[in-house]
């Protein structure tokens, strides 16, 4: 570890600094304008498609965009790509699929859409389950970035005391400020969060060669069997790297496809390089049905659509967050690429000293030859992921908070309860969550950040993308359907990724391998069974298929419980707004009330 | 721009008078064929999405040198998926925005003169 990175250097904390207090002060000032139950839960539906795009982006992009993504790439290479290319082209099928129904529908959460399209309350109830589940998984990895920065910029601070400062500070934002507050801070927060990543990386390039330089110093098997390439620009002038550790993946591996994060599970039941190959290829599709499908389910991000004054505004929202958000992903693996040929000494790091520091870290090697420009950088860095990780955090906070408040409380414990001790409750719930998720949180510091995403993305994709894509194209389904479907594939999602992580953290060194040593067990049957292993690590190949198809088989047993309604449920849908569908169905529905 | 036809539907509809349920707008026909168009719609740039996302994983596994061949440094793969994916998939976003909301124009006109002939 250089010696420069193990003293306190107040520059990084000074922007750190900055950003935690402008977003408070965010927080705190719009608290004074959010007066209404609306205002809390959906913004008054009145945020312009500018603001809110880039505000879902900002909420978007977690410290899973913004460290994980680039430590990952350092550490396995180019099987990694595929999370931040997923993460980006999920919104397509959002766009596609869900995003103009379901805002023309008009519900101010997913629990309200499963509600309203099967009139069931029950089923309401079992849709805000999955709110939480994902939610928790989705802060695990966020909880992990703030111990992971916090130890970086108070080298000594142990893991667990940042997790619960930073959870501490953002759940107290979230009590006081709620969403109107949380739009203007997630929109501002991307822009840093663009900030950050884009301008240490032309800073990192122009002082270490291009990315594609740096690419090409790591060669291929293929470079040796074909030394011509097509365009050879700069085999000439090789970057100088720094030798890799004995724990760094070798340059034909890391940098072909079917890597190391791929081949991980075959690999440990030594199989060749060749049989291998098959199993990764499964992986990689199981990988990307688990964040395409994933990206249309995610809870915290569906509920901004709502914010949109029309369905033409949600497909622009759409637009906009694909522009905003893909711009941004190509930025995160360069950090990688640089990362493997200039801090090599993080592979033998793990934890929150590992390669999900290299964000942070990368910039402060500038400081040899430019002094201060390389802690300043630095410091951008830091600011930038103390954006990510209170960004999606709150979000996070403000959805789960809000399916506690909103529907536990306000609908099946106390119906009866008044706006006011609704709005009471929704603070006291924002203490609860923010409390579950820094014990998680504290749990989590040897699994990687960007794995973790991945594996709430797989929940949803088995559970949400099914109800909300099945539930807007087929007027079969029922709510017995659409329930079974969702709580066996969201169910056996969330165990396959849970089993998983237990065991992982089984053959930790630290004293978390201690606390699930009973677990260690399971490694020794995944190396008898790598396809488990596999099938179970990335569940979505499986999981979501078996969902849709329970959804169709159920609903067909039960198809004499479609809603009677359901040729009006379907206009109001898909009908274009100006024709005024949903008016005359709220009024209806108002008519059959009294 | 003409008077749009459907303006008057709407303003029909926004009145207090109850909703008439035997109209072009709440028939099976209408609604089937809302469906489908915006079906094909989203299948059409769904499936021009996943063949370069289903193939570039094939092609990796397939014609391995083929995709590790060098491009300014980068391979022919690394280049595809870290950097040219993205605005490949504005394309198709934008493509569908407009498509739909041309398509979300045309089905108001088609209500308002399907409504204009049941009553005619």
């Amino acid at each position: 570890m250089p010696a420069s990175a193990a003293s306190f250097d107040p520059w990084i904390l000074a922007f750190s600094a900055v950003t935690v207090i402008v977003t408070i002060w965010m927080g705190f000032r719009s608290a004074k304008t959010s007066k209404s139950a609306s205002d809390f839960f959906v913004a008054g539906r009145s945020v312009s498609v500018g603001w809110n795009a880039s505000a879902i982006s900002g909420e978007y992009l977690s410290a899973a965009s913004f460290m994980g993504v680039a430590g990952m790439v350092m550490l396995s290479g180019y099987d990694a790509l595929w999370y931040p290319v997923c993460y980006a082209c999920g919104y397509l099928f959002l766009l596609l699929f869900i995003a103009g129904p379901l805002r023309r529908f008009g519900a101010y959460t997913i629990p309200d859409f499963a509600e309203g399209r099967y009139d069931s309350p029950v089923f309401r109830k079992i849709a805000v389950c999955f709110v939480l589940f994902i939610g928790f998984f989705y802060t695990m990895p966020q909880m992990k970035g703030a111990g992971t920065t916090l130890a970086y910029i108070f080298p000594g601070l142990p893991y667990w005391v940042g997790v619960a400062v930073v959870g501490a500070v953002i759940t107290l934002n979230v009590a006081l400020g709620g969403m109107k507050g949380i739009t203007l801070v997630q929109a501002v927060q991307y822009w840093i969060k663009m900030f950050a990543i884009s301008v240490p990386v032309f800073v990192l390039l122009s002082v270490y060669g291009g990315y594609g330089q740096n690419l090409s110093v790591n060669q291929s098997a293929a470079d040796a069997s074909t030394p011509a390439a097509i365009v050879q620009t700069v085999e000439a002038t090789p970057t100088p790297r720094l030798a890799l550790p004995e724990k760094a993946p070798k340059d034909e591996a890391w940098i072909a496809p079917f890597g190391p994060l791929t081949t991980k599970a075959a690999k440990a039941a030594g199989l060749s390089a060749e049989e291998a190959k098959p199993y990764s290829l499964l992986y990689t599709f199981s990988l990307i049905v688990a964040l395409v499908c994933g990206t249309a389910g995610l809870p915290h991000i569906l509920v901004r659509f709502y914010t949109n004054p029309d369905g033409v505004a949600a497909k622009k929202t759409t637009m906009w967050v694909m522009i905003l958000i893909g711009v941004f992903y190509v930025f995160p693996p360069v950090f990688g690429v640089l990362g493997r040929n200039f801090l090599p000494e993080l592979y033998a790091a793990t934890g929150s000293k590992g390669p999900d520091k290299v964000v942070l870290e990368l910039p402060v090697l500038i400081r040899q030859k430019y002094g201060i420009l390389g802690s300043i950088l630095s410091g951008i860095t830091c600011a930038g992921a103390f954006a990510a990780f209170m960004s999606t955090f709150s979000g996070l906070l403000v959805s789960m908070t809000g399916a506690l408040a909103h529907d536990v409380y306000g609908r099946m414990l106390r119906p009866k309860s008044t706006a006011e001790e609704r709005m009471r409750m929704f603070k006291w719930c924002a203490v609860l969550v923010g409390g579950i998720s820094v014990l998680l949180g504290a749990l989590v510091e040897p699994l990687e950040i960007n794995f973790m995403v991945g594996q709430a993305f797989a929940i949803a994709a088995a559970s949400y993308f099914p109800l909300l894509f099945m539930s807007v194209w087929w007027r079969g389904m029922t709510m017995k359907g659409a329930a079974t479907g969702m709580l066996t594939g969201g169910l056996c999602a969330l165990f396959s990724a849970a089993m998983v992580n237990a065991s992982t953290l089984a053959s930790d060194k630290g004293p978390m391998g201690k606390l699930f040593s009973g677990f260690s067990g399971l490694n020794d049957f995944w190396k008898e069974h790598p396809l488990l292993r596999i099938l179970c690590e990335q569940p979505a190949i499986w999981s979501v298929p078996l969902s849709i198809g329970l959804m169709i088989v159920v609903s067909k047993a039960t198809r004499k419980t479609i809603p009677a309604d359901i040729r009006m449920k379907m206009l109001v849908l898909h009908a274009p707004e100006k024709l005024g569908l949903k008016q005359e169905y709220i009024q209806e529905h108002q008519g059959a009330a009294h | 721009m003409p008077a749009a036809p459907g303006l008057c539907y709407i303003f029909a509809l926004m009145s207090d008078t109850p909703p008439e349920h035997d109209d072009f707008i709440h028939s099976e026909e209408f609604l089937h064929g809302l469906m489908k168009r915006q079906l094909r719609l989203s299948i059409a740039c769904a499936a021009a999405f996943l063949v370069v996302l289903v193939g570039l994983p094939l092609a990796n596994y397939f014609a391995p040198d083929f995709m590790a061949q060098r491009v300014g440094g980068f391979t022919l793969t690394w280049l595809v998926l870290g950097v040219l994916f993205f605005p490949f998939v504005w394309i198709i976003a934008r493509i569908f925005i407009t498509r739909s909301m041309a398509l979300e124009e045309a089905e108001v006109h088609l209500a308002a003169a399907g409504n204009q002939k049941r009553k005619g």
